[in-house]
């Protein structure tokens, strides 16, 4: 999400504030928003928050760190750990300047703090592959100033000169003489704010860009990552909810004798979202919530249609939508020459993160205790606090580990009914969400119907007009975002972009909404422009009669970083040398901060679809840990294999049909194509890993069945186009 | 009462008996590792073993593992020693991990049946087990190196199908 639409490319953008620094100005002048208006409790402050905890005492040297007097260094991650890699690639930003290996740190998830605000996305959110772009420089001077402390300190005790002195491995260090950072701790932080704090330079990075384990990985191979649902407090009960089946439907009355006769149970409550079966285990409440008489009142969804969404969007399309950028004059371009046009589909998915929604809940005399798996602590801070009827310095949000997040887990839905249920049972109350109810309460990745045109002259491309329709998922999370007529940023990415060197290329974005809540899903609007704008590029390069690789190389000459994914991805691909019966077919995209570009090679038999190989090429800037972002390239491609061949929600009467693993499929080891990733060597800042692997293979992979059977498939998923997978 | 012997411990427990042992292991004992993913044996999370056996410990109800002996992710070893557990670090196979008890046990059962799986037989082995981050990459090479490690043999915890 960073940067927004100005990210990447020099292009100027037209059409309203939409650069980040107007998106920030936005966030910040706004007062009733979502996120924005919440409490941030400022952290505790050096002069006051030196603690006793046990033998040795625990000095804050700044929000993000604290040192033992025994030495100990903690990190705390102020980023939500869902796999992406920031309960790791963050505390190494400040290990490194402190000299320590992050393998010695211990690392603790950070609570809701205004220190701890993404400046990339205006609040404590985990989202839009920002922790590492938004930590850089913050947190590697964050370990800067505590080393140049931790280094006066001791100079001051020796009579040293301070530039004369260094650190090592958890000591500071003059000739002959050293002093322990936990010796040196107090007094380091009773020091003034130190100036000219110095980075270190790019050479001398012992443990950014090098090797190092992630320091997730031994908790989760022996089961003890504590992860939401894992939360076990004195005295839990745990909780059942029963939801509206119809999205936006709500109770018109219950009749909950039953449930309240079962073993076990404890209370039978009406919460905001539906009725809550509170008991001694949660299979008891489960067991309970079956034999609730709930008579449902309709919502505004009731005859909601995937074909009335679909004919929704389509009747919208024919609208104008507002500009998101415009070189030259395509309307005018495309009169002059035969106009190529085509309309590209996509459908709702589901997050489906594999940990389902929970929350855990305990009132105390301090407070209401929030333990939750979530991506926005002021959020969750937020709506726990109307539940519970606290201000939300009266809320204290636990992080646990996040079991998959995919921005689903940036809405907080589950939290109110797990706080109102704590407050009924005056105990602490567990509420899970079984996997129907996750499957069928979710904030649905938007539908898209994006329509491009095109046009050659002289045998060049010499516009594009790319004409985006789908609803706004910001409109409704942080609606100040898009006041005064603002474009949603995480609408139009990878279309916004693009970065073919064609004389007129006009794009714009037309909000339609389509009655239920969407969400941002992982790599948002990457992968529903990306699916539309490379499988265009596609189709004009046969129209062409080129090479689709030479196509887009061709129209690429003064984007360096573009050219080198591209021919990096092709190269080590051997396009042009597909084995005997296997197909290539490439994309291009640059989201947050990266660049990429991918090759997928197929295989048909008959209709039968067989996706045996991708690569993928990325330039994501300087690495903080190399690893991780191989393992998150490998994990997007897959997450965007299952949404490209098999994934669609679908909906009848407000209902999801979609209940389980079963009707809703995601890719199995037994389908994993072979995936390479190739990362070329940048000294450019760091860009986000999280998502944008995710968003160029579909295009790839139904470029690649176009070359095996001239079939062009413009409607995902594949599995619904006539091809078995 | 129903009797358990659970990685090796005797445990008595009082549940009805047609709780799924995945919310007595999980509710009952506090063995949290076992994790519930989708409650119809479709996604593997809470795959434990039952007399050596890979088995989804959400749709088996208690009553019908009394008397035999129940592994779970914390009895796989004491202290992260079981090859698979060694392979899975080495390579750094997870990200969310949510998904990752399951997927260590169905992989250790595998391994125990079949010390030198091929592609083949991993692809049938691990097709139960969903990994919504897509580490499957990995998992395939982990178990590949869990084999080369010596699955099955003296590193294989004493409490393991006991």
């Amino acid at each position: 999400m960073k940067k927004l639409l100005q990210a990447n490319h020099d292009v100027p953008v037209t059409g309203g504030d939409f650069t980040r620094r107007g998106f920030l100005k936005t966030a910040a002048a706004a007062t009733g928003g979502l996120v924005i208006a919440v409490y941030l409790p400022a952290c505790s402050k050096p002069e006051n928050a030196a603690q006793g905890t046990g033998p040795a005492k625990q000095v804050t040297a700044n929000a993000w760190l604290r040192i033992g007097t025994d030495g100990a260094i903690t990190v705390l991650c102020d980023r939500s750990e869902m796999g992406q890699g920031v309960y790791t690639a963050l505390p190494t930003l400040i290990a490194e300047e402190l000299g320590v290996a992050p393998s010695s740190v211990k690392v603790e998830f950070a609570p809701p703090g205004k220190e701890y605000i993404n400046a990339l996305l205006g609040g404590q959110v985990t989202g839009g592959s920002t922790s590492v772009r938004d930590a850089w420089e913050k947190l590697r001077m964050a370990g800067a100033e505590a080393r140049t402390r931790l280094i006066a300190a001791a100079a001051k005790d020796w009579g040293a000169p301070p530039q004369s002195c260094s650190v090592a491995d958890g000591y500071v260090v003059f000739t002959s003489r050293r002093k322990s950072f936990g010796e040196l701790a107090e007094a380091a932080a009773a020091l003034p704010k130190p100036e000219n704090v110095q980075l270190k330079g790019r050479n001398d990075f012992k443990f950014i860009g090098k090797p190092q384990k992630r320091l997730d990985t031994p908790a989760k191979v022996d089961g003890s990552a504590q992860f939401g649902i894992d939360v076990r407090l004195p005295g839990m009960l745990y909780a059942a909810l029963a939801q509206p089946p119809e999205l936006g439907a709500s109770v018109k009355s219950f009749d909950g004798a039953a449930a309240q006769g079962m073993p076990g149970v404890r209370h039978v409550l009406q919460t905001s979202s539906g009725v809550a079966v509170i008991a001694d285990s949660f299979w008891q409440a489960h067991q309970a919530r079956d034999a609730l008489k709930i008579e449902w009142a309709a919502g505004p969804n009731a005859k909601l249609t995937n074909a009335s969404i679909s004919a929704g969007l389509r009747s919208a399309a024919s609208g104008k939508g507002k500009e998101v950028r415009k070189d030259g004059d395509a309307d005018t371009a495309l009169k002059s020459g035969r106009r190529f046009e085509q309309t590209y589909e996509l459908p709702l998915l589901a997050h489906a993160t594999l940990e389902p929604q929970n929350c855990t809940v305990e009132f105390r005399d301090d407070g209401c205790h929030v333990y939750v798996p979530t991506q926005v602590q002021q959020l969750s801070q937020q709506v726990a606090a109307q539940a519970a009827g606290l201000p939300p310095e009266k809320v204290f949000v636990h992080t646990t580990f996040l079991g998959g997040g995919f921005g689903r887990r940036l809405e907080a839905d589950f939290v109110p009914a797990a706080v109102e249920c704590a407050k009924a049972a005056n105990k602490p109350v567990k509420l899970l969400w079984t996997r129907e109810d996750d499957m069928t309460h979710d904030k649905y990745r938007p539908p898209a119907r994006n329509t491009l045109s095109g046009t050659f002259d002289s045998g060049k491309l010499s516009a594009v007009k790319i004409h985006l329709v789908a609803p706004s998922i910001t409109s409704r999370w942080f609606p100040p975002a898009v006041a005064n007529g603002a474009i949603d940023p995480f609408a139009v990415e990878a279309a916004h972009n693009f970065p073919y060197e064609v004389p007129n290329v006009y794009v714009d974005y037309l909000q339609h909404e389509i009655g239920i809540d969407v969400g941002y899903w992982r790599s948002v609007s990457h992968a529903l422009n990306c699916f539309a704008v490379e499988s265009f590029m596609d189709e004009l390069a046969y129209e062409a009669q080129l090479d689709p690789y030479e196509f887009r190389r061709s129209m690429l000459d003064k984007q360096p970083r573009w050219q080198m994914v591209l021919d990096t991805a092709a190269r080590k691909a051997g396009w042009g040398h597909a084995p005997s019966g296997r197909h290539h077919g490439i994309a291009l995209m640059s989201g947050y901060d990266t660049y990429l570009a991918q090759v997928a090679e197929i295989s048909l038999e008959g209709n039968k679809l067989k996706v045996h190989r991708i690569v993928c090429a990325i330039d994501c800037g300087q690495m903080v840990n190399p690893d991780i972002v191989h393992a998150q390239a490998e994990g997007s491609i897959v997450f965007g294999l299952t949404a490209a061949l098999f994934s669609e929600v679908n909906i009848a009467g407000g209902r999801v049909k979609e209940q389980n693993f079963d009707s809703y499929r995601l890719l199995r080891l037994n389908e994993a194509p072979q995936v390479e990733v190739y990362v070329v060597d940048s000294t450019e800042k760091p860009g986000g890993m999280g998502e944008p692997a995710v968003a160029l293979v579909a295009p790839a992979v139904c470029n690649a069945i176009y070359a095996a059977t001239r079939k062009r498939i413009r409607k995902l998923p594949i599995a619904t186009q006539g091809f078995t997978v | 009462m129903i009797k358990l012997t659970i990685n090796g411990q005797a445990q008595d427990v009082d549940v009805a008996g047609d709780t799924p042992l995945l919310w007595v292991l999980r509710d009952t004992l506090g063995l949290t590792g076992t994790k519930y993913g989708c409650g119809k044996a479709l996604c593997g999370a809470c795959t434990v073993h039952i007399d050596g056996a890979p088995t989804r410990a959400c749709i088996t109800p208690v009553e019908t593992v009394a008397g035999k002996s129940i592994t779970t992710i914390e009895g796989l070893s004491s202290n992260r020693s079981h090859p698979v557990q060694q392979a899975w670090i080495e390579l750094d196979v997870p990200q969310c991990g949510y998904c990752q008890s399951g997927q260590i046990m169905s992989a250790a059962a595998l391994l125990k049946q079949n010390p030198k799986p091929s592609d083949a037989d991993i692809d049938s082995a691990m097709s139960g087990n969903i990994c919504r981050c897509g580490t499957y990459p990995r998992i395939r090479k982990a178990i590949h190196r869990a084999a080369e490690l010596g699955s099955g043999g003296p590193q294989m915890s004493s409490k393991e199908g006991a």
